[in-house]
């Protein structure tokens, strides 16, 4: 479970977080959205540790993580996945290389116990026979799923996502998004994705955070999500025209 | 100000270059893998540049006493100590500044823009230390060797020069060659090659690490890598030829 209370953070005069207090739970999809510029990228980052935070505090299973000494912050980094927007693959290895990479540096494992275990990860994410291609030589939703199996190959306890479904087309998005749904649900991991695609929101929203201009505006599941009262809330979930015409007829 | 952000930055990044490894057997791997792209891949420019400064500076140099009482085979001396004390580190030392300084710039600022030292950051790996430090022993190890190279290749150099041209006999020039060694002078290459492959990787690093953006700042990255790199490296020439000779 991780905890936040009153997480703020701003660059210079700007507030990008303001009073932030959540949670998020195990075994769960948490999901963060919002606009553009919103705050959401910021949060990840601070919850990840590659941002600073003002105040506050994070707390990964009741210990607050900016406040450990920093071989224990390495420690709780160990239990966290990371699931970039563009993948963020090792260019100069093999997709089986980038899958092996944080079993090399922090397993002690022998060689086959590894492969296995990589082999493993790759099956579970639907990837086979791609194991000598470079990241260079597969497609956008291949790259995020070798992502996912490079984020999961520890075992983490906290899977991260940021905008898994940027650059892919609808069908792959939504293989992405039940593979991370599928992953959380069997691994009991505490998934927080961060997104404004609503088709992940009605997918996988277990818990729902809305921000808006750094401040937290909802929370909720996603079955609570389209009879929300809030207005901002409305305005982003039915921004087009047609969801507009749409919520009117139906709801 | 800015200018001393930018140098407390460097050294702090200096500074995290000599943290515990988090497993040292990836280190020594990719500090294999580096030394291979530093050392191997430089090798052919090396080797051209230097055979053909050796062959520039012997044909200059006899043109130069060919009136004078001057014996021809000091040309064979001259080339030598030009290549040990300047031509040799100096001259590698800036190609090198050109084509690993932009490489490595170019490496990690892409790394940088396409989240890549995020992920290691979030694996809790010291990326300042995983990515530079092989790097920077790669360098030191890989670079006095290449301008050793570069040093025999520019005496053979100007070997073949008078050789071809008939301006001396061969003999004469390899008598120059092997009159008034000097071994100081051998050290002095030495130290200024270690100097300058540290100034060529540490600063070409510091602008790949903390390049931000997109493609057009890689570029710019690359491009002050290089442009500092070769600005240092000539400073600290003149400020080791001052203390060292």
């Amino acid at each position: 479970m991780i905890q936040i209370n009153n997480l703020n953070k701003s660059f210079g005069e700007q507030l990008v977080l303001q009073n932030i207090t959540t949670t998020f739970y195990d075994g769960q999809c948490n999901l963060i959205i919002g606009k553009s510029g919103s705050g959401k990228s910021v949060m990840m980052k601070c919850l990840v540790g590659l941002m600073r935070i003002d105040c506050g505090e994070i707390l990964y299973d009741n210990r607050n993580f900016w406040q450990l000494p920093k071989l224990q912050q390495k420690d709780t980094k160990k239990d966290i996945g990371m699931l970039f927007q563009g993948g963020a693959l090792f260019d100069s290895l093999t997709i089986e290389e980038n899958v092996l990479f944080p079993l090399n540096m922090f397993s002690k494992m022998n060689i086959s116990e590894k492969k296995e275990r990589v082999n493993f990860c790759l099956q579970r994410v639907n990837l086979t026979n791609a194991n000598n291609k470079y990241p260079s030589e597969i497609s956008g939703g291949m790259k995020k799923r070798v992502a996912l199996a490079r984020a999961i190959v520890l075992n983490p306890k906290y899977l991260f996502c940021d905008e898994p479904n940027s650059g892919l087309d609808p069908q792959t998005s939504i293989v992405i998004d039940e593979l991370i749904r599928e992953l959380t649900y069997e691994f009991k991991m505490t998934t927080i994705v961060n997104t404004h695609d609503m088709n992940s929101v009605m997918e996988m929203g277990d818990n729902v955070l809305y921000l808006h201009q750094g401040k937290k505006h909802w929370q909720g599941s996603n079955k609570e999500i389209l009879h929300s009262n809030n207005e901002e809330l409305e305005d982003f979930i039915f921004a087009s025209k047609f969801l507009k015409e749409l919520k009117k007829t139906t709801f | 100000m800015n200018s001393f952000v930018r140098f407390g930055q460097y050294l702090i990044m200096l500074g995290s270059l000599f943290s515990k490894s988090e497993k040292r057997s990836m280190y020594w791997h990719e500090t294999l893998r580096q030394m291979n792209d530093i050392g191997v891949g430089s090798l052919p420019i090396v080797a051209i540049i230097a055979t053909f400064i050796g062959a520039v500076t012997a044909l200059q140099t006899g043109y130069q006493m060919l009136s004078s009482f001057v014996p021809k085979y000091y040309v064979g001396f001259i080339v030598r100590d030009s290549m040990l004390l300047e031509l040799g580190p100096t001259i590698c030392s800036l190609i090198l500044a050109g084509k690993v300084g932009s490489n490595i710039a170019t490496e990690l600022g892409t790394m940088r823009i396409s989240e890549q030292i995020d992920a290691l950051d979030v694996m809790g790996i010291n990326s300042r230390a995983y990515l530079i430090r092989p790097k920077l022993i790669a360098a030191l190890i890989v670079i006095p060797m290449l301008i050793i190279i570069g040093v025999f290749l520019g005496c053979y150099g100007g070997y073949l020069a008078c050789s071809i041209s008939g301006f001396m006999t061969p003999s004469e020039f390899t008598r120059g060659l092997r009159e008034f060694f000097e071994p100081y002078n051998v050290y002095i290459m030495l130290v200024k090659s270690l100097v300058f492959a540290f100034i060529m990787t540490t600063v070409s690093c510091f602008h790949g690490y903390y390049a931000s953006g997109g493609a057009l700042e890689i570029g710019k990255a690359s491009t002050a890598a290089v442009v500092q790199s070769c600005i240092c490296i000539i400073i600290s020439d003149y400020l080791l030829a001052t203390i060292l000779l």
